[in-house]
C-alpha cells in the first residue's frame, strides 16, 4: 500500500543515539527509533521512562545532549517547535498547551502562519474538525470546554499544519471508551492518508489494538521493539516494567457489613461558572465494599469528592452520613476524626505541598486526626518530630515509596511514588471510610497495581471505600460495585459483575439523555 | 467655565491614560511592573532637561519616552533575564526613579520651562465647544487617543497581540509553541516604560511646565490601579482615566468652592473606586478568567 512496507524504504523519522542529560541523570540514553511513513508507532514505557523527554526533543522543546535525528533520511537539527512544525511534525501534548483565556480559533492561530486570517482559520478548523469527526466551535473560549473538547483542539491544531508525523502523548487518558474509539478512527484515517503517528501510551490493550509497531522504553533506554499485535498485554508489560507486574488479587466472597457512607438525594449548586452542579445524588456504601465511580473528567467528580470529604460542607447535615453520623456541615478534620480518610485528585498543591518534605506533608494532613500521636504539650501543639518521622518511614516502607534521601521534598518524588505516599498516608490510619479521587492518574503500572491492591486489602479488612476514577481497567480491577457520574448525576450502583465496558461507556456518555438505559438496567 | 473645567480634566487625565495603557500592555504580557511612578518621573525629568537644552518640547517628548523606556530596561533585565521578583523590583524602581530624578533635576528647580503648544486641527477645531475642547489640544493628548485605538487593535486584532495575550495567559505553553516569551516581554515592558515616560513628559511640558521634585505625585500608582479598574481592557482605560482625572480636578474645585468634604477623602476616591471595581469584577469569575493575564507576575524560566 505505502512505500513503508518495503524493508529498503527510508523511514520518515529515525533517531540515532539520542541522549538527554539533566546533570548526571540520563533521561534518554542513546535512543534508537524508526518510524516508517504511514504507520502508527507506539512508544511504550512507564512514567519516568523517558518518553516525554524523547518527544520533547523531537518537537524542538528540549535540546538533545548527543545523538542525531534523521528526517526522511537527512540529518536535521530541530531547535524550536516552529522548526519541527515546518518539517511536518505535529504534536498533541499530554498536558494541554492551550490558553484558557483565548478562543478555540485564537488558540489554533497561534501555531499557524501569521498571514492566515483568523476567520479563515475558524472556517478551516470547523471543516477539518467535521471531516475527522471532532466537532468544535471555533468561537468558544477554551475555559468553557471539557477536557475531551480541549484535546480535539490540540488534534485539529496539529492537523491544520498538514503534518506527516503526529505525536500523541497519552491521548486516551481523558476520553470515554466511545470517544477513544472515535479518536482511533481519526488515527486510522490519518494512517490511510499516508501520515505517521507516534503514539505514546502505557495502555497496553489500545496499543495492541491500533499500533503497527512498538518501541519500549525503560529507564531512558530502548528495551526492545516489537509488533504489539503479536504480543500479549502481559508480555508487553514485562518489557515495560522489566519484571512481572503483580496482578491485583481480590477475594470475591468478601462479606459486606453495615452502611458506612450514605448520601441522600443531595443537590449542590455549582460554585464557579466552570464547576458542575451535583444533582440529586444518593449512594450507600457498606463496610467491605469498594464503590467505584466511573465518569469522564469534568462531570462532577471533583465536586462530589469535595462534598464527601467536607472540603465544601453542605447546608443539610443529614444529607451525608458517615458511619451513621450526620456530617453534612462537618469540615474535613471533623470527618477525619470519625474515622474517614480522603485522598484528593491533584497530587501537587492539593494532596501535597510540593516544596515541603514528606514528614511535613504527613503532619499537615493528620495533625488533627492523629493529634495524640504527632503533637504534644497540650494546647501548645508542639510537633513530635520523631513520631512524625517514624510514621513517614513506616508509610514509605508499607507503600514501597522510592525516594532519594530520608525525607525529601514531596515535589522531588516521581508522580507514582508521591501518589503511593499520599494514599499510604491515609491507609496508615486504617480508616473505616476512605474516599479517593483518581488514585492512579498518571501513575506507572507498578505503582498503580500496588495502590489498587492496598485499596482492596483495606476493604477486605472491613472499610468502606469509594474510588472515583476515569480508568475503566482500574474500576473493573478493584470495584465490588460500580456507579457512573455524568453531568453531576450519579447513577444507581450496580454489582461490578453486572456491567460491561460498553454499558459503562454509554452511561458515561449521558444517562440523563436517554432514560431507557438505566430503565433496562433495573430489569436485572 | 464648564469648558475650562473640561480642559483641565483632559490635561489631568491624559498622563493617567497614557501611563495606564503602557502598563496594560506590559501586564497583558504577564509582567507586573510596579515601577510606573519611577518611570514616569524619569520621563518627566528627561523631557524637561532635553527641552531646556534644545528649546524644543518635541525633542523633550522624545527624551521623555526614551528616559522611561531606558529605565524600564533596568526592570526588564532584573526580572526577565535575572528572574528577580517582579513586585520587589518594581517597588525598587519607583524608589530609585524618585531619588534619581531629584538628583538629575536639582539644578532645574525653579527654572522656567517651555510649554508644549496646542495644535489646532483645521476645520474640526472650529466646531463650537467640542472643537476647542477636543481638537485644539497638544500632541500628547492626540497620541493618547491614538494609543487607545492602536493598542485595542494590536491586542485583539493583530497576530502579534494574540501572541502577547497568549504569553500573559500561559507562558509555558507559549514557549512550547515557539513564541519568544522573554523577548516579547522585554518589548512589552519597554513599551510600558515608553508610555510612562511620555506621561511624565506631559507632566513637565503640559500640566505644569516646570521641574518640581516628586512632581508625578502618585499618578503612577493611580495608573496601576487604573489597569485593574479597566480589567485589562484598553477602552475601559479611557473611561477610568477620565473618571479619575475628573475626581482629581473636582476635588480642587470643591476646595475652591469651599464644599465641606475633606480633600483627603476626595483624593482617596480613585483608589476607593478601584477597590469597588475589584469587588465587582471578582464576582464575575468568567470575565475575570478571560481578561486577567493568568501568568501575571509569575517568573518564567525556559526549561531548555
Amino acid at each position: 500500500m505505502t512505500v513503508s512496507e518495503g524493508p529498503a524504504a527510508v523511514p520518515l523519522l529515525s533517531v540515532r543515539g539520542l541522549t538527554k542529560l539533566f546533570g548526571n541523570f540520563a533521561a534518554c540514553d542513546a535512543i534508537e527509533l524508526d518510524v516508517a511513513a504511514g504507520e502508527i508507532h507506539a512508544l511504550l514505557g512507564e512514567n519516568g521512562a523517558g518518553k516525554s523527554t524523547l518527544v520533547k526533543m523531537l518537537f524542538g522543546v528540549l535540546e538533545p545532549t548527543a545523538g542525531q535525528i534523521l528526517w526522511n533520511g537527512a540529518p536535521v537539527t530541530i531547535r524550536s517547535p516552529g522548526e519541527a512544525r515546518r518539517l511536518g511534525i505535529g504534536m498533541v501534548f499530554q498536558h494541554f498547551s492551550l490558553f484558557e483565556a483565548l478562543t478555540v480559533a485564537e488558540n489554533i492561530a497561534l501555531s499557524l502562519d501569521p498571514r492566515i486570517s483568523l476567520s479563515k482559520i475558524s472556517d478551516e478548523a470547523a471543516s477539518l474538525s467535521k471531516a475527522y469527526g471532532l466537532p468544535l466551535d471555533p468561537k468558544a473560549h477554551v475555559a468553557d470546554l471539557s477536557v475531551g473538547e480541549r484535546q480535539r483542539i490540540e488534534i485539529v491544531r496539529a492537523l491544520l499544519q498538514n503534518p506527516s508525523l503526529i505525536i500523541l502523548d497519552e491521548p486516551t487518558s481523558v476520553l470515554t471508551p466511545q470517544e477513544a474509539d472515535r479518536l482511533f478512527e481519526t488515527l486510522f484515517k490519518l494512517k490511510a492518508e499516508g501520515r505517521s503517528v507516534l503514539y505514546i501510551s502505557h495502555r497496553l490493550e489500545e496499543v495492541r489494538r491500533i499500533c503497527d509497531r512498538a518501541t519500549v522504553l525503560r529507564h531512558g533506554k530502548v528495551r526492545g521493539a516489537c509488533d504489539p499485535k503479536q504480543e500479549t498485554p502481559a508480555s508487553l508489560a514485562r518489557m515495560m516494567v522489566g519484571s512481572d507486574v503483580a496482578e491485583v488479587h481480590r477475594d470475591e466472597t468478601a462479606k459486606l457489613g453495615d452502611v458506612q457512607i450514605e448520601m441522600d438525594s443531595l443537590s449542590v449548586a455549582a460554585r464557579t461558572p466552570f464547576a458542575v452542579s451535583l444533582k440529586n445524588i444518593s449512594m450507600k456504601v457498606r463496610a467491605g465494599e469498594i464503590l467505584a465511580i466511573a465518569g469522564v473528567a469534568g462531570n462532577g467528580q471533583g465536586e462530589l469528592f469535595d462534598v464527601l470529604s467536607g472540603e465544601y460542607p453542605v447546608a443539610d447535615d443529614n444529607a451525608i452520613r458517615l458511619r451513621g453520623r450526620p456530617v453534612g456541615r462537618l469540615g474535613i478534620n471533623g470527618r477525619r476524626l470519625l474515622g474517614a480518610g480522603f485522598v484528593p485528585e491533584e497530587r501537587h498543591g492539593h494532596a501535597a505541598v510540593a516544596a515541603m518534605p514528606l514528614s511535613d506533608n504527613l503532619l499537615l494532613a493528620r495533625s488533627q486526626s492523629d493529634k495524640r500521636a504527632f503533637l504534644t504539650g497540650g494546647g501548645m501543639s508542639i510537633i513530635r518530630q520523631d513520631a512524625v518521622r517514624s510514621a513517614t518511614r513506616r508509610i514509605c516502607e508499607a507503600m514501597d515509596v522510592r525516594k532519594s534521601g530520608e525525607d525529601p521534598q514531596a515535589g522531588s518524588l516521581s508522580g507514582g511514588n508521591l501518589q503511593k505516599f499520599i494514599v499510604g498516608r491515609e491507609l496508615d490510619r486504617q480508616p473505616a471510610v476512605l474516599v479517593v479521587n483518581q488514585p492512579t492518574w498518571g501513575v506507572d503500572a507498578g505503582a498503580a497495581s500496588h495502590i489498587r491492591q492496598a485499596l482492596i486489602d483495606l476493604a477486605k479488612a472491613g472499610s468502606a471505600v469509594v474510588v472515583i476514577s476515569q480508568d475503566l481497567d482500574e474500576i473493573f480491577e478493584v470495584a465490588t460495585s460500580i456507579a457512573v457520574i455524568s453531568e453531576g448525576r450519579l447513577s444507581k450502583s450496580y454489582p461490578a459483575g453486572e456491567l460491561t465496558l460498553e454499558r459503562i461507556g454509554l452511561m458515561m456518555g449521558g444517562i440523563h439523555e436517554s432514560h431507557s438505559i438505566p430503565e433496562t438496567a433495573h430489569a436485572h | 467655565m464648564f469648558e475650562a473645567i473640561l480642559l483641565t480634566v483632559i490635561t489631568a487625565s491624559t498622563p493617567l491614560v497614557v501611563a495606564a495603557l503602557g502598563e496594560l500592555v506590559a501586564e497583558r504580557s504577564g509582567v507586573l511592573n510596579l515601577g510606573v511612578e519611577g518611570m514616569m518621573i524619569m520621563g518627566a525629568v528627561f523631557a524637561f532637561a532635553a527641552t531646556r537644552y534644545t528649546g524644543s518640547p518635541y525633542i523633550g517628548i522624545l527624551a521623555g519616552i526614551a528616559g522611561g523606556a531606558l529605565f524600564s530596561l533596568l526592570f526588564g533585565f532584573l526580572t526577565l533575564t535575572l528572574v528577580a521578583n517582579q513586585v520587589a523590583t518594581g517597588l525598587a524602581l519607583t524608589i530609585l526613579g524618585l531619588g534619581l530624578s531629584g538628583q538629575i533635576g536639582e539644578s532645574f528647580v525653579g527654572q522656567p520651562g517651555i510649554k508644549l503648544q496646542p495644535i489646532s486641527i483645521p476645520l474640526l477645531s472650529e466646531i463650537p465647544f467640542f472643537g476647542k475642547v477636543l481638537f485644539n489640544q497638544d500632541l500628547i493628548f492626540y497620541l493618547s487617543v491614538a494609543l487607545i485605538v492602536g493598542i485595542h487593535w494590536f491586542l485583539f486584532r493583530s497576530r502579534t497581540g494574540l501572541k502577547l495575550r497568549a504569553i500573559g495567559d500561559n507562558h509555558g505553553s507559549a514557549h512550547a509553541l515557539g513564541i519568544h516569551v522573554v523577548r516579547m516581554r522585554y518589548l512589552a515592558v519597554m513599551f510600558g516604560g515608553a508610555c510612562a515616560g511620555l506621561a511624565g513628559a506631559q507632566l513637565s511640558l503640559v500640566y505644569t511646565p516646570q521641574w518640581v521634585e516628586n512632581m508625578s505625585a502618585g499618578r503612577g500608582w493611580i495608573a496601576l490601579a487604573l489597569v485593574v479598574f479597566a480589567s485589562w481592557r484598553p477602552r475601559r482605560v479611557l473611561a477610568g482615566g477620565y473618571l479619575f482625572g475628573a475626581v482629581t480636578i473636582g476635588q480642587l474645585h470643591a476646595q475652591a468652592f469651599g464644599i465641606g468634604v475633606p480633600t483627603q477623602l476626595l483624593s482617596a476616591l480613585p483608589y476607593a473606586a478601584t477597590i469597588v471595581v475589584l469587588i465587582i469584577i471578582s464576582h464575575n469569575r468568567r470575565t475575570t478568567l478571560i481578561n486577567t493575564p493568568a501568568s501575571l507576575g509569575k517568573p518564567f524560566v525556559p526549561d531548555r
